[in-house]
């Protein structure tokens, strides 16, 4: 899995390098000697230090003019709108598609219906059916349209109804999706954005509750991000939208009716940053997604054990954002990984290994990760309760790693 | 391009002899731009629509371009086959020779803002839509200057300023892209169509059915163009489709079928397709044409249909014989000059060829560049994870 010495702030950062705090790198730099072949990179011939840049501590801001000056959205900013998730997500695609005539939506019942989880309420009635299109039911079909008019430059936001169902799109999104650019040595670009509910939902059955992360995480090309508020839920959204890069944006069933306040002014939020959620000093815990939630509450038992969590949502899913991670680690020393992944080779499985390999000198104890279980979601209430990581476990955990 | 050069070839031909332009004797090469009206040799079969009409206006220089592009792109297979028997190409190798009158005369009556997107079977499209010789070998060979780089192959070969989109290895996956293409054309309001290209084994394809429904529902400029040459690698048309009449299998979208051995046909068919999709949605038009070759280079091609049936094909339905036919018979150039014609192209085909041996392989920082538009500074690892790590730019 790539991995992440440096901020990867977009384009624009990079006539900025700025080597600040090169002492702290130093220990680092002298690591990660053996990794480097120097100049394999040949248009970018920086120098070893200076490939190891810090980030501003400043997100930046790719496109965006207005920029929120407070990561998290639950501020004490006077203005701001509050929200529930799926709103958010609506009011991301309407500013984009209103932004940007190439922007249209593809998907099943996006149109007249309104989107199944409504994130797509009213566009249709607003932008006209070219644009909001009601597909039939050919996931392989309209992905590959919406790639193939991705390459003419239209920016097409594929919805899959439910993540699931884009397994029947595999091939458009691993072969087309990820490797058109390469393989057509960058004449052509594919920027879409496909997003979808997925996740274990309430009693939804096995085929309605999957984790496709896992399985697209190896499809070199494409960048994946998970959203878990309204604030970055909107952000990410735009992000994608306005990426030239193919971006899967994956959101969760049971997340689409959380409530937050936003900010009035256009923010987006960085594709390959994570959000500290909390932070701490005793240990880190990883997370994405729904399982932020669960972690959230545990830690408020946490704290009251005594116990300091340092929480980072993750959000990039690929490439990890192990620059924020890395310094995380480097100063709690401890890392938990709670993902609503599979336990074989899902995310966590990656950002374990990602971890050891990067900063194997500064952990004190071995990274522990917390997964589904290994099986098909069961419908019966209690049995997917035992799939899933509870915080209970997670308390658990935490008190193990921290002994 | 290539009738200018003949123009001023012939212009030092003809000063030595009398010009007299009906002189039946020597004509001189022509360049006669002044409408000819051939009949196509075998009628159009329609299911859905009207077939257009057998007579096909045309014109002496453009069968002679027919002639020149043809024979350039025969060339061109043959000398991708030695190639690859030296092993200077490697992987998969689909070759086109006898397919050759699809790319030309599908190009006779479009312009480069329809688009058009194919399959593996891409070398000849690709030449037809404008691209170099000495490109197409570049990449065949893995070479820097090749049309992709050197990162894609004999499969993906694009050319986004003439509207081609490729190249695709995957059976059937460029029929949705297809669409979609189509359905930017739409968006944007063109007035362009696009051409997609699938052979009969992805005639058996869900995803094609999937998009023409779409394509049909949403009255999108796209043109469905089965190449029918009969075998799906080395399974016959009669033993993968129940019903081999894919012109018809759009049901509900008309289709239209066509000699594809007859350069003048696919340009008669291909020119009414358009006109058809600009303002009624799709159409399928079902070419039938054949490939000399096996399914690739790994193919021989002989075990699962006789060497009598494809020499058969060579000595009646050869697409190149044909117009050399018609340039015989109706004057326009002599054996002579056809011949010399052909050596020529040889030559240039030759040149190519060694330019191309010429040209360096990619760097190796070209591993990890075009990965992602702007590489955001993600860093990308070789197999062994601790060398060749490069931060994408």
């Amino acid at each position: 899995m790539s991995s992440i010495i440096h901020g990867p702030g977009a384009a624009t950062a990079l006539s900025t390098f700025n080597p600040v705090d090169s002492k702290k790198l130093t220990n680092l730099s002298v690591r990660s000697q053996r990794y480097i072949v120097a100049g394999s990179d040949a248009s970018k011939k920086k120098s070893f230090g200076s490939s190891l840049t810090v980030r501003h501590s400043q997100k930046l801001i790719p496109n965006a003019a207005a920029v929120a000056t407070k990561k998290e959205a639950d501020t004490s900013a006077s203005t701001g709108h509050e929200l529930l998730l799926f709103e958010a997500l609506q009011e991301g695609l309407e500013e984009e598609m209103d932004r940007d005539a190439n922007v249209c939506v593809m998907g099943e019942d996006v149109g007249h219906y309104g989107g199944s989880y409504k994130v797509t309420k009213g566009l249709a009635d607003k932008f006209g059916d070219l644009r909001v299109l009601d597909t039939p039911i050919c996931e392989n079909a309209f992905t590959g349209m919406a790639i193939g008019a991705a390459m003419t430059g239209l920016r097409p936001v594929i919805e899959g109804m439910n993540m699931g169902f884009l397994l029947l799109a595999f091939n458009q999104i691993s072969n087309n999706c990820g490797m058109l650019h390469y393989t057509s040595g960058g004449q052509f670009t594919i920027p879409v954005v496909i997003r979808g509910p997925g996740g274990v939902g309430r009693q939804l059955g096995a085929e309605h509750s999957q984790r496709l992360e896992s399985y697209f995480q190896s499809i070199p090309g494409i960048q994946m991000v998970a959203c878990s508020t309204p604030y970055n839920a909107k952000g990410l959204m735009k992000a994608a939208i306005r990426s030239e890069n193919p971006v899967i944006l994956f959101e969760h069933v049971l997340l689409y009716n959380l409530k937050e306040k936003i900010p009035d002014e256009d923010y987006i939020c960085n594709l390959e940053e994570a959000e500290m959620v909390r932070p701490g000093e005793h240990i880190t815990i990883l997370t994405y997604s729904r399982m932020r939630y669960h972690v959230m509450q545990a830690a408020k038992t946490l704290v009251n054990k005594g116990y300091d969590p340092e929480v980072i949502d993750i959000r990039s899913l690929k490439p990890f954002d192990l620059h924020t991670i890395g310094n995380s680690v480097k100063k709690t020393h401890r890392v938990l990984i709670v993902e609503e992944c599979m336990r074989t080779g899902g995310i966590g499985a990656s950002l374990t290994a990602a971890i050891n390999e990067n900063f194997h000198d500064y952990l004190d104890a071995p990274v522990m990760c917390l997964s589904s279980q290994d099986v098909p979601t069961p419908y019966a209430g209690t049995l997917e309760e035992w799939t899933v990581v509870q915080p209970a476990q997670i308390v658990t955990a935490v008190e193990q790693l921290c002994q | 391009m290539a009738l200018s050069r003949l123009s001023s070839r012939s212009n030092t031909f003809l000063k030595p002899a009398i010009t007299a332009l009906h002189s039946p004797i020597r004509r001189h090469v022509s360049t006669d731009t002044s409408p000819i009206t051939i009949e196509t040799a075998v009628p159009f079969t329609s299911h859905l629509c009207e077939s257009p009409s057998r007579s096909v206006e045309t014109s002496s220089e453009e069968i002679l371009a027919f002639f020149r592009d043809m024979a350039q792109m025969r060339r061109m297979e043959i000398a991708a086959d030695s190639l690859y028997k030296a092993k200077l190409i490697r992987g998969f190798c689909h070759l086109y020779d006898g397919q050759e009158a699809l790319a030309v005369g599908m190009e006779a009556a479009i312009t480069k803002k329809d688009a058009i997107i194919t399959s593996y079977r891409d070398h000849c499209t690709f030449i037809g839509r404008g691209g170099k010789l000495v490109d197409a070998f570049s990449e065949l060979m893995g070479r820097k200057t090749g049309c992709s780089h050197g990162k894609g192959g004999s499969m993906h070969f694009y050319k986004k300023d003439a509207s081609f989109y490729g190249g695709h290895g995957i059976v059937g996956a460029q029929i949705p892209l297809g669409c979609g293409l189509a359905f930017a054309q739409k968006y944007n309001k063109d007035e362009a169509v696009t051409f997609v290209l699938y052979g009969d084994g992805a005639a058996n394809q869900g995803q094609l059915f999937e998009a023409l429904n779409i394509a049909a529902l949403w009255d999108l400029p796209a043109i469905l163009v089965c190449e029918n040459n009969h075998y799906g690698m080395g399974t016959a048309t009669w033993r993968s489709a129940k019903s081999p009449a894919y012109f018809k299998r759009g049901d509900y979208v008309p289709g239209l079928k066509v000699d594809g051995m007859d350069a003048l046909a696919v340009k008669q068919a291909c020119k009414f397709a358009k006109e058809h999709a600009l303002k009624n949605g799709p159409i399928i038009l079902e070419m039938d044409t054949y490939r000399y070759h096996g399914h690739s280079m790994s193919d021989p091609g002989s075990t699962y249909r006789t060497r009598d049936e494809i020499s058969g094909v060579r000595q009646v339905r050869d697409p190149i014989e044909r117009v050399r036919k018609l340039l015989l018979s109706h004057d326009i150039a002599t054996e002579k000059e056809l011949k010399d014609m052909e050596k020529e192209i040889r030559k240039e085909v030759d040149d190519a060829v060694a330019q191309a041996k010429e040209s360096p392989v990619p760097d190796s920082s070209e591993l990890f560049t075009n990965m992602y538009v702007k590489d955001c500074g993600v860093e990308s690892f070789g197999a062994d994870r601790k060398d060749l790590k490069v931060t994408l730019p």
